[in-house]
């Protein structure tokens, strides 16, 4: 009788694939991620709309944040809606500060293509927009955006 | 002679380093889509410039205004926000060449006709400082879609393709024949008419 005669011990064999996979994730990963940006302080639920357009560069965009404070500071500053420029509540007067901080921290070329994206929430006012609106004219930051959630 | 055969690197921790790095990104990303509609404001005039009133016809704009209880008023007609965009699209078009409706001029547009005629109509949005953010957007995405879809139509008609799959220069000429004309006012209280 033939017998199958096994040589040498037993192997497990070898993965050598997967790490290209993984690689493969990381870089995906690499590629489509924006590091988080501030810490929110007020709570923005966006507007709907159908006839949104994407935002082409996510780096020549700057944010300004309307919108009731969260819940652990409205002890501190009330549930009207403020505006959250970076990572704290100002008033519509610091804006032109922060378009100045935001147009010097560009390249020469890019400041023309400067985008304000207003991310409000939908439940404000508008009269706190019209005020950011204006000031952002005066400080001649015309290229603005609403951002807005995408409906069908 | 025996052949020498070089020893395999080992690369079994590369896996793992990638798969910190994974974890890593995966903790920090954000995916969410920046997107909304995009608006071009107009400059502040000049303190010394005199403020005159350009010269527009009255039958080449359209005024929309919100006031503070959401309600929207077309022209001189308090108007529900689903008949909004078919309205701005009449005004737009204006198929029967009506008086009260903008008036068209022949504009020689590149690579495409001569004298297409390009309406001239204005829509103009008013909104009072009590209109509620959902509304304005509500407004504006109407106003947005009823030109996309005068894009759509032009594209349609003239390249056999949606707005969409057109060539870039194509929709420079579609852009071109429908501009969007859209002014966000000076801000003014509509008040509670």
């Amino acid at each position: 009788m033939a017998t199958f005669k096994r040589s040498g011990k037993k192997d497990m064999p070898e993965l050598g694939t997967s790490s290209d996979i993984v690689f493969m994730f990381l870089f995906f990963f690499m590629v489509t991620t924006q590091m988080r940006q501030d810490e929110v302080e007020v709570s923005v639920k966006l507007p709907e709309a159908s006839e949104v357009a994407k935002l082409e560069r996510k780096d020549l965009a700057s944010y300004i944040n309307v919108g009731p404070p969260t819940l652990n500071y409205q002890a501190k500053f009330g549930t009207d809606a403020r505006i959250q420029l970076n990572d704290s509540f100002k008033t519509v007067d610091d804006i032109r500060d922060f378009i100045a901080a935001e147009r010097d921290a560009m390249s020469e070329a890019d400041r023309q293509f400067m985008t304000v994206s207003i991310k409000a929430d939908q439940d404000v006012r508008m009269g706190i927009v019209t005020d950011i609106k204006q000031e952002l004219r005066r400080c001649s930051a015309l290229k603005i955006m609403y951002n807005a959630r995408k409906t069908e | 002679m025996s052949k020498r055969k070089t020893p395999g690197l080992n690369t079994q921790s590369t896996a793992d380093i990638a798969f910190l790095l994974l974890c890593y990104f995966l903790m920090v990303s954000t995916m969410d889509q920046q997107s909304g509609l995009q608006r071009r404001l107009p400059p502040m005039p000049e303190k010394d410039q005199k403020v005159d009133d350009q010269k527009v016809n009255r039958r080449n704009i359209i005024i929309v205004k919100i006031n503070s209880a959401d309600r929207i008023l077309a022209g001189s007609e308090p108007i529900d926000i689903s008949q909004l965009k078919d309205k701005v699209k009449e005004f737009l078009t204006n198929p029967t060449d009506d008086p009260n409706l903008p008036e068209k001029e022949p504009k020689n547009i590149e690579g495409f006709r001569a004298d297409y005629p390009v309406s001239k109509g204005v829509i103009s949005l008013q909104n009072d400082r009590g209109t509620s953010y959902r509304a304005y957007i509500a407004v504006q995405n109407e106003l947005v879609k009823a030109v996309n879809e005068l894009r759509n139509e032009f594209g349609m008609q003239y390249f056999g393709k949606p707005f969409a799959k057109l060539t870039e220069e194509q929709q420079d000429i579609a852009k071109a024949a429908v501009p969007q004309n859209i002014s966000e006012a000076e801000p003014k209280d509509v008040g509670k008419r």
